[in-house]
């Protein structure tokens, strides 16, 4: 990435301008032109780009920023706030009300409809009992992935063969009717924007079952073309909203605020992956600093959040400040930070990592580590996973052949763990020794 | 809202023609910084980065400054030059190149225009497969979830059976749900075999037995289908350079060609994918697809001139027809709608 840290580029410009004394109008400009370069290289359209500037430049000019101190990162959070209520500010939810309703997805080819298609009634079948509908019927096995998406999921699939999309909608609400289904999501066949007979298609369908929201499913990667897409599509359907897709990648993702400016609709949901639970709500917020190459530290907290249990993690807290912390214990801590996803992924969300995570290098070895310890304590007994000093050099030739390392590694390992088991018990001792008023180690 | 308005005012802009927008560029009186400044805007716009772009705009700069062009007709077949240079892989040479123009009078450069065309012919790697000695020739296909894999795989054998040569296809995206019926269907359309396995059993296995059967039939071409992988998943880049290894094994010298697909509507990241994608498996060609669309797919220019990737065929549609060989005067033209 170009620009791994804005913050600290326009800070710097604003460094060099340091000894003059007073900043001036011309200077937010030079700042103002690495913002630019920013967001046209995370692929936001460049009529948005000018539109949002000068929206940015105005708010800039009103004092806030030229007399601040750290005028750089005023700047960075003027751009940031602006760009989430861009974005729509808060998230933003679909509005279903009758029954049965309909959802209706369309987009490119291979922007991912089908697979959202069962994400999102994953995702709405906790309060709703949805029916999948194949509307796709150009698309070679189409119908087929549906199917076998919507049986993965045990929910309900309706499909005509290769009946008339139109027909197939229509007749999909009668289904939903009687098999008491309160949601229809209605998959189509993916088209270009352009293609006049397919865009007339959307539209009879959109007349034939009335829905109550058009979703339109835009790949996260698209580039400056995003707006003519989105555009297109919003001018003919009245779309109601859009998802993101395969956001999941290192893509900067700025098609979002591009699609956004063009027509209006918030971004509801984004995909994070194949899997069909990779599905969440948008943060407007957290996507801006996604585009302006922030990392995302929200996100990550939430997801540690929600994968480590949180009674667990109290329970190790006390472990870990006593002498009884084990290999066990370690393994188990280790397995938690695992269950949070690979670890490249976690990287991506953490600020200034973007560069990182290109370096894949350096991730295949922690991941490969994490393993052979797993491996190596595996290998180990119980009571040696208890006491690990009581493990001489016949048990770890043992546990080095069991685990497929050499005894190099087994020895690391343990003296690591040593050195860890130590400093914990410091950490103990601390709090101990500061209610018996002893003094700090450090 | 009076912001949004304003965007969609400005967005409407965007949305005329090229062609018109060139048009106007070019018939405008001065060569003036607003010319350099439009014409940066319309390279950016088509997606050809803001590295790149610059790049070009200070090229032109440059040659309008040394050579004293007023005249944009002239310029306007500069600039043709230099980016179907840039994407013929002379990028290097390009700055020379650009050196080179010095000097020239309007009708050498012309000259030398007709002469790049008719170098195109004679470029290596360009709107070819590079064919093994001895069949069968193994063609693996990779890219990102949705750019086009199995649909290309469907085009090429159906161009290669024009060219006399048979198919047999290796359903290698065991992964996502029905992508094997999907290439069936193709198979059927483009008169090809197909060897599939089920879902979900091992792509290193399909593969190795499409070119085991191509071996034993004595079938020319084995078009090897992958499963759609974002290039920051490691285990699934990893799982390439197994398939390539695989493939080695089943057939020495193979993969004979590693074609990474690239959707012209992406933007920028498209340069991180055939980067980490090269990273792990060595990448001969790219195929750009969906360019029937209003994306003018510039990142493949960027690609073509960091990378050295040579564009091999171009998709054009849905229809069996639809893929092409690509040919960068024909690209260029299309960029800049002349």
């Amino acid at each position: 990435m170009l620009f791994p840290n804005l913050a600290n580029k326009i800070q710097d410009t604003f460094q060099r301008l340091r000894g003059k004394g007073k900043l001036t109008e011309r200077d937010l400009d030079e700042a103002l032109r690495e913002v630019r370069l920013a967001l046209l290289e995370a692929d936001v359209n460049f009529k948005v780009v000018k539109g949002f500037l000068s929206s940015v430049k105005e708010r800039s000019l009103g004092h806030e920023v030229l007399k601040s101190i750290t005028p750089g990162q005023q700047i960075v959070k003027i751009v940031h706030e602006e760009m989430t209520k861009l974005m729509g500010g808060g998230v933003s939810r679909l509005e279903i009300k009758e029954t049965p309703a309909c959802i209706m997805l369309v987009g490119l080819q291979g922007s991912g409809k089908t697979t959202t298609a069962a994400k999102l009634a994953r995702h709405l079948s906790k309060q709703h009992r949805p029916l999948l509908v194949a509307a796709d019927i150009y698309r070679p096995a189409a119908v087929k992935q549906l199917q076998v998406l919507g049986e993965s999921l045990s929910l309900p699939v309706f499909s005509m063969g290769e009946a008339n999309p139109v027909d197939i909608a229509r007749a999909s609400r009668e289904k939903a009717r009687k098999e008491g289904r309160d949601l229809i999501l209605l998959d189509t066949a993916g088209r270009l924007h352009i293609d006049e007979a397919m865009m007339q298609e959307l539209q009879d369908i959109k007349e034939a079952v009335k829905p109550a929201e058009i979703l339109l499913v835009v790949d996260a990667m698209t580039g400056q073309d995003a707006v003519n897409i989105a555009g297109s599509f919003h001018e003919r359907l009245g779309i109601t909203g859009v998802i993101l897709t395969k956001v999941d990648g290192d893509t900067r993702g700025g098609a979002a605020l591009s699609v956004k400016a063009v027509t209006g609709c918030p971004i509801k949901f984004v995909g994070l992956g194949e899997k069909t639970e990779a599905f969440e709500p948008f943060h407007p917020d957290r996507f801006a600093s996604r585009i302006l190459g922030m990392g995302d530290v929200i996100s990550l907290v939430e997801k540690a959040q929600a994968t480590l249990d949180t009674e667990k993690a109290r329970e190790m807290e006390k472990k870990i400040f006593s002498k009884t912390f084990s290999l066990e214990d370690f393994k188990e801590q280790l397995q938690q930070v695992r269950s949070m996803g690979p670890l490249d992924e976690l990287l991506d969300m953490i600020p200034g990592a973007g560069k990182m995570n290109k370096a894949m290098k350096n991730i295949k070895v922690d991941e490969k580590e994490l393993s052979r310890i797993e491996a190596i304590i595996n290998s180990m007994t119980p009571g040696e996973r208890q006491n690990p000093e009581i493990i001489g050099n016949s048990r770890k030739r043992r546990i080095a052949a069991g685990s497929g390392t050499r005894v190099q590694d087994v020895n690391q390992l343990l003296k690591q763990f040593t050195q860890m088991r130590k400093m914990m018990k410091q950490f103990g001792d601390m709090g101990k020794g500061r209610r018996g008023g002893k003094k700090f180690p450090f | 809202m009076s912001l949004f308005d304003k965007f969609v005012e400005g967005l409407k802009k965007t949305r005329e023609s090229f062609s018109e927008k060139f048009e106007v560029l070019f018939r405008r009186g001065l060569l003036d910084e607003e010319f350099f400044d439009e014409l940066e805007e319309i390279l950016i716009t088509s997606d050809l980065g803001v590295e790149l772009s610059l790049e070009v705009v200070e090229e032109l700069k440059s040659h309008v400054k040394a050579e004293k062009v007023a005249e944009r007709g002239e310029i306007k077949s500069f600039l043709r030059r230099l980016l179907v240079q840039r994407l013929a892989g002379e990028g290097v040479g390009a700055k020379e190149g650009a050196g080179e123009g010095v000097g020239k009078k309007a009708e050498e450069v012309e000259r030398e225009d007709a002469e790049t065309r008719a170098g195109a012919e004679t470029r290596a790697g360009e709107g070819i497969i590079n064919f093994a000695p001895q069949p069968p020739t193994v063609v693996l296909i990779l890219g990102v979830n949705g750019v086009g894999k199995t649909t290309s795989i469907g085009k090429l054998a159906y161009l290669l059976k024009g060219q006399g040569k048979r198919s047999v296809f290796a359903a290698g995206d065991t992964f996502r749900a029905a992508a094997g019926e999907q290439l069936e269907i193709w198979a059927q359309r483009a008169g090809a075999e197909i060897v599939a396995h089920q879902q979900g059993s091992d792509p290193g296995s399909v593969i190795f037995d499409a070119i085991s059967a191509a071996r034993s039939r004595g079938t020319d071409v084995v078009l090897c289908d992958t499963a759609g992988r974002l290039h920051t998943k490691y285990n699934l880049m990893e799982e390439l350079k197994k398939l390539v290894r695989v493939a080695g094994k089943a057939c020495p010298g193979a993969p004979h060609e590693t074609l990474l697909v690239i959707d012209a509507t992406t933007g920028q990241n498209a340069m991180a994918q055939a980067e980490l994608f090269s990273k792990s498996v060595e990448i001969t060609g790219l195929i750009l697809t969906k360019l029937d669309g209003t994306a003018r797919g510039g990142i493949a220019l960027t690609v073509r001139d960091r990378l050295k990737i040579p564009i091999k065929f171009i998709g054009l549609g849905e229809g069996l027809d639809d893929l092409q060989p690509f040919s960068a005067e024909e690209f260029v033209d299309a960029l800049l709608d002349v």
